[in-house]
């Protein structure tokens, strides 16, 4: 399986997914103009990969901004990561805030509520 | 070219546009279509602004993620019409109104919405206001976890999500315009020392 990259724009976040450390990285601003054709591919090879996961995976948000609708996304991705850990294997999710983004602190704390995974959270100056 | 007298009218009309823009502190006015790169723009303009007064990075987020969800939901749901009253209106079209005040923040769009709409709009705003900040937590998880991507790119979480950054009610109007329409003005505040 091939690794994934997109680069990032203005309002697409960069994906860099390395299928053979199991690091998946997701960051910058999250608010494309069809949310779920930007993200069709990605949750395609988290599905894929899914089916054959690594041990360990380390899944991690460093998003400065991201909208509503790309937040039912990322909790789609939490989702199949709970499907991998059920299988087993080794799940960790790093939640990166900026230090000033209380918000963005919530969100990811809210996130884990609903989620039966593993979350660090670290903070960080943009 | 019009007349010397319609000239003077429009000038008057020009006088008070400014003097109105002035007396509510309004730092961005626009009336046209709203598209995504519209918004980017108004996003990005209204960051540099913001960074310019040196506003805390807190207050500049907060405004910034209010904007983009108020003008997705033009973009989403603004009514098309063609024709009304013999002006016409483009598709996704609207108004935006940014205020700067020593409190607060103001952000107003103004939308045409169908008639048919408005008990659906009106009954989901005073849900929303009604719920305490745990309800609303509740139902924000409860959508996102039930809830799908619509065909226009929603989640449905956009009123939900504004009353939970700014903590405030969510303000709104409809105004009649003609038999099928209603001017839909929504008002989100984000106060200041946030």
């Amino acid at each position: 399986m091939d690794n994934l990259f997109i680069e990032p724009t203005d309002d697409q976040p960069k994906v860099e997914f390395f299928h053979d450390t199991g690091e998946f990285i997701i960051s910058g601003k999250s608010l494309p103009e069809d949310v779920s054709s930007f993200y069709k591919p990605v949750m395609e090879w988290l599905q894929k990969y899914s089916l054959q996961p690594n041990l360990v995976t380390e899944l991690t948000f460093k998003l400065t901004y991201f909208n509503t609708a790309s937040s039912k996304v990322i909790l789609d991705m939490l989702m199949i990561m709970e499907k991998i850990q059920d299988s087993k294997k080794q799940v960790t999710v790093n939640w990166y805030y900026p230090v000033y983004d209380e918000d963005m602190k919530e969100a990811g704390e809210e996130y884990s509520e609903m989620v039966d995974l593993q979350f660090n959270y670290i903070s960080y100056t943009p | 070219m019009p007349g010397k007298k319609s000239y003077a009218g429009f000038l008057d009309f020009v006088f008070n546009v400014y003097k109105g823009m002035e007396a509510y502190k309004m730092t961005l006015a626009y009336e046209g279509e709203i598209n995504h790169d519209i918004i980017k723009t108004f996003t990005s303009l209204a960051e540099g602004n913001m960074s310019r007064h040196e506003e805390p990075e807190n207050l500049q987020k907060k405004v910034y993620h209010v904007l983009v969800e108020c003008l997705q939901n033009i973009v989403k749901h603004a009514s098309f019409l063609k024709t009304i009253n013999n002006i016409e209106y483009l598709k996704n079209r609207g108004m935006l109104l940014i205020c700067r005040n020593q409190n607060e923040y103001q952000i107003t769009t103004g939308n045409l919405i169908e008639k048919s709409t408005k008990s659906y709009l009106e009954g989901l705003l005073n849900h929303i206001n009604a719920l305490s900040i745990d309800e609303l937590n509740q139902l924000y998880k409860e959508r996102l976890k039930t809830g799908q991507i619509s065909d226009k790119g929603g989640a449905g979480l956009g009123f939900i999500d504004i009353r939970r950054k700014t903590g405030a009610e969510l303000t709104f109007q409809f105004l009649p315009i003609s038999e099928i329409h209603e001017f839909f003005v929504f008002t989100s505040i984000i106060p200041r020392e946030a």
